[in-house]
């Protein structure tokens, strides 16, 4: 059956004889759940995540390799989870208990790690920086040698998804947002963390206050303690071994701050069969940021065939991919407040003005380390009792931008 | 694990390899026993004594893994074995044992199906439900379930129901949204403990957790199903918890997200209108995310977002997948059924691409529209006329040639395009497109013969001599006798109605009640295909509706003709006698809405006639006959049935609307209360067609009684 999946197009849910398939896709493999009754689509989509979110935590890496590597490791963890079928557990202060294999762990070469060097903001250890590895290794490792390390890691991760229209006006930026903890403490302790004072749940019901940090809706893990949420915006929880979504927060169609990214582009015809594309990408992020690994693809009309390009420096990258008709511009790095600008020549036969309506929207990716797009900042971060200087701890903030996209 | 390798040979060693101390040793060999125990059932019997001992194990772990796996072993014989270890760990202090062996239970029954039950497991796991350990709770559930499926399942009395309901918050999130599924079986007995379990379940309304929060939903729309204003504020509550499920960063969880809310739309679509924004397409989406997302910007369209959600919908129009932009094409149409004119002002500008798959979708797009809303006729033909690409795939040529054939004379060069057609006839494969090359050209000759003589006997000659498929042959056979009837008989049988007989609803697609699509919420069925059913439905229904009309026009044509004149006879008398109402062109929704809105009412009523009972075809017939045009009926079950019907008088145009069981006028009693608005005033008219719509409506109430 899994062979049958399709790239692009998996149904989520497939029927074979009486018997249904439920799949979700993480880390480029396919978890699987089959089922003979109607069950909740939602208890066994978010069964699997948390399988697979499992299985990283005690395998450090989600992938086929460290799949294969861990086999025993991962029945004993299914053969604790579930039972004839029926889920017992989940919660890896539980699990733990029970499972006794040692993870093994390979090293991959993997891109994201490279792109994790930038962003670990160390609010509490302001010199020093954790290796990029710190947060890949799997949670128990009793006896090898990077096992005494405590570490706990609090992520302020937020998704942005942005329109913007053909005459630069925003049509439409939302937020959604969530605070993870992925601890290595051996010992469980009561952890605070302290949100912005001025942080504000609903619909501005503080306008004209300034700089308030606001957001839409807001929930907790059921293990979040809240008595002292209302008056000094402090989150109680106990973090278990693993990682943990404390909190999820939305934001919509008001960001506290100009959206991050803006495109002033031209597209005209030139003599010939030649359209010539003009971008002109400005980053308004506060000077101190940078935007990394940003890329903007731009469609162009099918029947393109070549392209030629200027770009302002070295480092960047531009090519014409064919499968999709579009243009895909790399930009390794984008200090904030700079301006980059692009010129493509496409040589499009039988070039026509309704070719240009091919043109765009166009859309982008990037991730903003150190930056947090509602302002929601990790004021503290404690924990008790104090582990005489045993534990160390991070915060790290990230946007990473779900969708983003500008009309021409 | 052994990639496809039978490694069953090994099963002696196992055995002895299981009397082991290491605990992941144990485990793998049990794990080993439990795959190849079935090949060889005799092997295994000699493990059952390790596993016994280790039944009696100081430590629970070694005990639960040992029952656990014991159970597992799917063999012959096995259960004379393991029914003393489950009945002993049933009664384990420790609750891990406990869990594994409320299953055991579960498995022993499932091993030795057709059995009688035993009432003594079935009383102890019902005891056990008090258990202090909320896993060994749930597994009993869970294990009743199963012994008991014969019977119906677990009984959730009261006192279970309510024990259950105590203890949900001590679960985890997984056994939760089971128990709350479980509860849709039981009944309150009065509306004040429902009222309490459902103010208990409050929170869990907006969990952070999807499955509980579906869960409970479900159980909300099932426990107050006669309280709608419950299941309508549960809904509302539900909607924040349910748009964060659709932007989850898992995209399965998404997919999972939309398919809910589109169910939730079926009965409220008001709800999400302000949120349209949130189901705008991010370019990263998998094409079955988007395609969701497409199919409910469509439900959500009203006067504020209709700009800015065609803007997005044709930006989708020409993205890379042929699928997704036919797919934004259609939506468009969909709209263009209430805002016209900004729909075809988009899609005759998608013309101008010129590429293959975009036309074929718009002009399939304008057949259905062209049927939906007659007053789009005009602008179609002119962009159909407009545009020299021709569509390549057998939908667009179908579409092309029935705008073709129906609306020939609007479009110019309908002769020379269907000349094309039938010079190609010979490398056309698609039967169904040959079939409405003919249906076509015969309706374009009955309007424009003299050009259309010559190709029409080229057609029927191929189709009738050369021609292979039987069907295109017989369709070619029963237009040539057609044709020696006359052109006046052919005429009366092939013309159908160019447009949509039925009735459009005032408002897009009916509300549906919640108790339509709740018992299928949170259901994988609601996943796969009924989702996508009802955006799919009025397409295909057009389809339908064109094969129906062809239908009537070859055989029932004139059947339903006698039908229509039923109530004619009598009418046309009153009606010619004083009336000079007149038929002017039709006014489309949105201008009868603006001026409805504009105006104030200049007269009201209370008719002394009850609502026909006739359906709306024959009122609308018969509202025709005496030139009272209609714009929209309410559904004939409609507990507040409204009709709103235009008419032309003198220089005047009169809008008017009827309406049944208004609550404000309790004493009207099922009486018809007509308000009429009119613009320029004109007083005699109004009393003109007061006069005519109360003898048509008694009319048609004394035909039928």
């Amino acid at each position: 059956m899994v062979t049958a999946l399709s790239g692009d197009q998996p149904p989520v849910v497939m029927s074979h004889k009486d018997l249904n398939f439920i799949h979700v896709r993480q880390g480029g493999l396919y978890w699987v759940a089959s089922t003979k009754t109607d069950a909740s689509p939602f208890t066994i989509i978010e069964f699997l995540n948390r399988l697979a979110a499992l299985t990283k935590d005690y395998c450090g890496s989600l992938c086929e390799k460290s799949v294969r590597m861990n086999f025993a490791l991962i029945y004993e963890l299914l053969d604790e989870m579930v039972d004839y079928g029926y889920i017992q557990t989940t919660s890896t202060d539980i699990l733990k208990n029970f499972i006794q294999t040692e993870a093994v762990t390979s090293k991959p070469f993997s891109l994201f790690d490279l792109s994790n060097v930038g962003l670990f903001g160390a609010e509490t250890q302001q010199s020093k920086v954790a290796p990029s590895a710190a947060a890949t290794r799997p949670i128990m490792s009793h006896r090898s040698e990077q096992g005494g390390k405590n570490e706990i890691f609090v992520d302020v991760v937020e998704r942005i998804s942005v329109v913007i229209g053909s005459n630069g006006v925003l049509m439409k930026a939302d937020v959604e947002g969530e605070i993870r903890v992925k601890c290595y403490l051996p010992t469980c302790s009561e952890m605070r963390i302290g949100l912005n004072e001025e942080f504000s749940i609903g619909k501005s019901q503080l306008r004209g206050y300034g700089m308030a940090v606001r957001v839409d809706e807001c929930s907790f893990h059921q293990a979040v303690k809240l008595d002292e949420f209302d008056t000094y915006r402090i989150l109680k929880v106990c973090p278990s071994q693993g990682e943990q979504t404390l909190m999820q927060y939305q934001l919509s169609d008001e960001l506290p701050c100009a959206p991050p990214f803006r495109l002033f582009p031209t597209v005209e015809k030139d003599y010939g069969n030649r359209l010539l594309i003009f971008l002109k990408l400005r980053c308004d992020l506060p000077p101190k940021s940078t935007a990394l690994n940003v890329s903007v693809t731009v469609p162009v009309p099918k029947s393109s065939l070549s392209l030629s390009q200027e770009l302002s420096s070295p480092d960047q990258t531009a090519d014409l991919q064919l499968k999709n008709k579009a243009i895909l511009w790399s930009i390794p790095r984008f200090p904030g407040g700079a301006q980059l600008s692009a010129l493509f020549k496409v040589e499009v036969p039988g070039l026509s003005s309704a070719s240009l309506l091919e043109v765009g929207p166009v859309s982008m990716s990037f991730e903003l380390p150190k930056h947090t797009c509602t302002g929601l900042q990790i004021r503290f971060l404690r924990l008790s009792p104090t582990h005489p200087g045993l534990s160390q701890r991070w915060v790290r903030y990230v946007t990473h931008s779900d969708s983003y996209t500008i009309r021409i | 694990m052994t990639q496809g390798l039978d490694v069953s040979s090994l099963f002696m060693e196992m055995v002895k390899a299981s009397a082991t101390v290491d605990i992941v040793q144990k485990k793998l060999v049990y794990l080993y026993m439990v795959t190849y125990a079935g090949h060889k059932p005799d092997l295994a019997l000699l493990a059952i004594n390790t596993l016994r001992k280790d039944c009696a194990d100081p430590n629970p772990m070694v005990r639960g893994l040992a029952l656990r796996n014991m159970c597992n072993l799917r063999m012959p014989g096995i259960t004379e074995y393991i029914q003393q270890p489950i009945l002993s760990g049933l009664r384990d202090k420790a609750s891990y044992v406990r869990r594994v062996a409320v299953l055991g239970c579960a498995k022993m029954h499932s091993l030795q199906p057709n059995t009688e039950i035993d009432p003594s497991v079935v009383n102890e796991l019902y005891a056990l439900l008090r258990d202090p350990d909320p896993v060994v709770m749930v597994n009993c559930l869970r294990a009743l379930e199963e012994i008991l499926r014969d019977e119906g399942g677990v009984v959730i009395n009261k006192p279970i129901a309510h024990h259950l309901l105590n203890r949900l918050k001590d679960l985890d999130s997984w056994a939760q949204s089971e128990v709350l599924r479980l509860l849709l079986r039981y009944c309150p007995r009065s509306d004040d403990e429902l009222f309490d379990i459902l103010s208990l379940l409050d929170g869990f309304l907006s969990s952070a957790h999807a499955p509980v929060m579906a869960a409970t939903l479900r159980l909300f729309l099932h426990l107050a199903a006669a309280h709608p204003a419950v299941q309508a504020d549960a809904l509302s509550r539900a909607r924040g918890p349910l748009l964060a499920v659709c932007g989850s960063a898992s995209r399965e969880l998404r997919f999972a997200g939309l398919s809910h809310v589109q169910q939730v739309l079926r009965s409220q679509p008001a709800q999400y209108c302000s949120h349209y924004k949130r189901f705008f397409c991010s370019y990263s989406e998998p094409g079955y995310i988007r395609l969701r997302k497409m199919e409910i910007l469509v439900e959500l369209v009203n006067d504020e977002n209709v700009v800015l959600i065609l803007e997005e919908l044709k930006s989708y129009c020409t993205d890379v997948s042929t699928d997704l932009a036919q797919a934004a094409i259609a939506a468009i149409g969909r709209i263009g059924r209430t805002y016209t004119e900004k729909c075809l002002d988009i899609l005759t500008g998608l013309l101008a691409l010129k590429q293959e798959h975009i036309t074929s979708a718009v002009v399939q797009t304008f057949r259905d529209l062209v049927w939906f809303c007659p007053q789009s006729t005009g602008p179609v033909c002119k962009a159909v006329e407009g545009c020299d690409e021709t569509p390549q795939d057998d939908e667009g040529k179908q579409a092309l040639l029935w705008l073709l054939g129906a609306h020939g004379e609007l479009i110019s060069s309908a002769p020379y395009l269907l000349e094309g057609f039938i010079d190609g006839l010979k490398v056309e494969i698609s039967s169904a497109v040959k079939m409405e090359l003919l249906t076509s050209t015969l309706k374009l000759f009955l309007s424009r013969p003299a050009e259309t003589q010559d190709m029409l006997g080229r057609l029927l000659h191929y189709c009738i001599e050369d021609e292979a498929d039987m069907n295109v042959r017989d369709r070619a056979g029963l237009y040539y006798r057609l044709l020696q009837s006359g052109p006046d008989r052919t005429r009366q049988i092939l013309l159908g109605p160019n447009s949509d007989p039925s009735m459009t609803v005032l408002t897009g697609r009916p509300e549906e009640p919640v108790s339509v699509w709740a018992s299928s919420f949170n259901t994988l069925g609601s996943l796969c295909g009924t989702g996508a059913g009802p955006e799919n439905l009025p397409a295909e229904d057009s389809a339908h509706q064109v094969h129906a009309a062809e239908e009537a026009e070859l055989g029932f044509g004139p059947a339903e003709q006698n039908l229509n004149t039923e109530p004619e006879e009598p009418l046309s008398d009153a009606a010619a006698a004083e009336l000079d109402l007149t038929a002017g062109p039709p006014i489309s929704h949105e201008a009868f809405e603006r001026l409805w809105l504009d105006l104030q009412v200049v007269h009201q009523q209370v008719l002394e006639v009850r609502r026909p009972p006739e359906p709306p075809e024959t009122l609308q017939a018969a509202f025709l006959l005496v030139k009272i045009q209609t714009l929209a009926f309410s559904r004939a079950d409609a507990a507040l049935w409204k009709a709103y019907v235009y008419s032309r008088a003198g220089g005047t145009l009169l809008l008017a609307e009827l309406l049944q069981g208004a609550p404000e006028e309790p004493e009207s009693e099922g009486m018809l209360l007509v308000s009429i608005k009119q613009q320029p005033e004109n007083q005699s008219a109004v009393r003109n067609f007061i006069s005519v719509l109360k003898r048509v409506l008694q009319t048609l109430s004394s035909n039928t009684s």
